[in-house]
């Protein structure tokens, strides 16, 4: 795919955040019920970087992504996002710091009784202040990213699984968030489809700085969001030239029970020397 | 089926009312924040309000109908049958008439937003919602309260109306009675705390229907068998509570105003 290009404008980092690191995440635990899914994690996200979240089912990765949102609270530990302590900060005031946030849910979340104009447009609508015809713009630019201009009156139960994902994506990135954090959204896709929104999370990553958490379950998808970048002259996505690897934002981060196994980028990761890493990447 | 401690139970039901109370409350707070989604309270009084109209206007004719007729075989024994309209109509504004529009708009809309909220919340559309920087509370809780306190009260006015409708047609045409005296007098009949009683419930009844179909909706938790377990059990608690709070605001309206 071709990504058409887009007038969107860049992300701009808040004055307020003078931290060198869009997440941290400090000795966090969380345990449901009796079953401890996150024990003691510390890891940082730098601005402008990308980082890939693996390991098995239900080792915490949604987790970590809901709780860097604030939408569920950890047992112990603190979490920094954009300078903001999210552990100690009341829900109303969550709201603020979750503007400056884009999220793609897992299976993509769209509000089923709104049209696809609407659930882009949603964040916009919520803020107000912003007339018609910019509110318009703004939505199809959103869905010219991703190449879904023509489902703007569109059901989300009219949308195959892939335009639903690439629908949610342009409903976070619609206002240009600071951080997105994207929920295994290849999951259950044809191999196409994937290649098309790992495209769309490079183009963002590459074009627009954003810092992102990647959960994913395709180790090939984050290796070719390691060996590709965006080339904005031809509008896609293409190889990095030989002897530039380990240059593009992005790390890896695996998860074992409830503990972080390994955090490094793809050059560690491809010469760890832990059997289990070994028998993951293979 | 298995069996929980009573310690577990104590708790759980502590923390369900704690829950529902903190729910309840910020709906009403919400009133004084901003923003207030009028659109999203218009569309809600049209579902709940005009919605349930044609089941209000069938309960309230019929009730009314069906209470003539039996008050009408006891009149007729002292040759009082003159008095049927007094009957109906304190009968329908003081009691039947809120009472039955509050558990038939319960059955039809405590159901609705417990599944329409629980489906949102396993589908992970509240999430999104708070993750968009919005208030569920304020988004999608206050705009159903409101709407649903405004339309029952209006509600129960077309209930009683439409009861008495059925209680003349029925005595006009079963028993000939004269309509004109059957009015007259189903008017003279009602004072003040009857009217202050049976329209100060829906009020109350609105508010149960609306958070109580909301917190089951915003507490469902497993999936579709989950949807569907809240939705009975919104639909079982509303009605309950209904009764409950009847009984109560009934004692202390007698309690303030005296017996008629």
């Amino acid at each position: 795919m071709s990504a058409p290009p887009t007038a969107i404008e860049q992300p701009t980092q808040s004055t307020q955040d003078v931290s060198p690191h869009a997440i941290v995440f400090d000795n966090v635990s969380i345990a449901f019920d009796d079953n401890v899914v996150l024990d003691g994690i510390s890891f940082q996200l730098p601005h402008g970087e990308t980082k890939a979240l693996f390991g098995v089912a239900g080792t915490g990765k949604s987790t970590i992504l809901k709780l860097a949102l604030g939408l569920i609270k950890p047992d112990s530990g603190d979490i920094y996002v954009l300078g903001e302590n999210v552990t100690r900060m009341k829900e109303e005031d969550l709201f603020e710091l979750r503007r400056r946030v884009g999220i793609v849910f897992q299976e993509s979340a769209l509000f089923d009784s709104l049209t696809v104009r609407e659930n882009v447009a949603f964040r916009l609508m919520e803020e107000g202040d912003i007339g018609e015809d910019e509110l318009e713009r703004r939505v199809r630019e959103a869905l010219s990213f991703v190449e879904l201009e023509h489902t703007l009156d569109l059901f989300p139960s009219e949308l195959s699984g892939g335009m639903r994902r690439r629908v949610a994506i342009a409903r976070a990135i619609i206002t240009q968030p600071e951080i997105l954090l994207y929920d295994s959204p290849t999951g259950g896709l044809d191999p196409v489809t994937s290649t098309t929104i790992v495209e769309l999370i490079v183009k963002q990553r590459d074009v627009y700085k954003t810092s992102s958490l990647l959960v994913t379950q395709r180790l090939q998808d984050a290796f070719t969001m390691a060996t590709h970048c965006f080339d904005r002259k031809s509008n896609r996505m293409v190889p990095l030239p030989p002897g530039t690897r380990g240059e593009v934002p992005i790390s890896f981060l695996i998860l074992r029970d409830g503990k972080v196994i390994f955090d490094g980028d793809a050059q560690e990761l491809a010469h760890s020397r832990d059997e289990y890493i070994r028998e993951f990447i293979s | 089926m298995e069996l929980i401690s009573p310690t577990e139970f104590a708790r759980d039901t502590v923390q369900a009312l704690q829950e529902y109370s903190v729910l309840a409350a910020q709906s009403v707070a919400n009133l004084f924040r901003y923003p207030r989604y009028m659109a999203d309270m218009f569309q809600q009084a049209d579902l709940i309000g005009v919605g349930s109209l044609p089941i209000v206007v069938l309960t309230g004719f019929f009730t009314g109908a069906v209470l003539a007729l039996n008050s009408a075989s006891m009149l007729q024994r002292f040759g009082s049958l003159t008095l049927i309209g007094q009957l109906v109509s304190v009968g329908m504004v003081r009691e039947l008439g809120p009472v039955l529009t509050g558990l038939m708009v319960a059955g039809r809309n405590a159901s609705g937003m417990a599944s329409e909220l629980g489906s949102m919340i396993v589908t992970e559309q509240i999430d999104a919602m708070r993750a968009l920087g919005t208030d569920p509370l304020k988004k999608l809780v206050t705009p159903r309260m409101i709407s649903t306190v405004f339309m029952l009260f209006f509600l129960t006015i077309i209930s009683d109306l439409l009861g008495l409708v059925g209680g003349g047609v029925v005595s006009s045409l079963i028993f000939g009675l004269d309509s004109h005296q059957y009015w007259s007098s189903a008017w003279q009949v009602l004072v003040f705390q009857d009217v202050f009683t049976g329209l100060i419930k829906p009020v109350l009844f609105g508010f149960i229907i609306a958070t109580v179909g909301c917190y089951y909706g915003m507490s469902a938790r497993g999936g579709t068998q989950g949807v569907g377990r809240a939705t009975t059990q919104a639909v079982v608690a509303s009605s309950v509570f209904i009764l409950l709070v009847d009984f109560f605001a009934t004692k202390l309206l007698i309690s303030i105003f005296g017996y008629r």
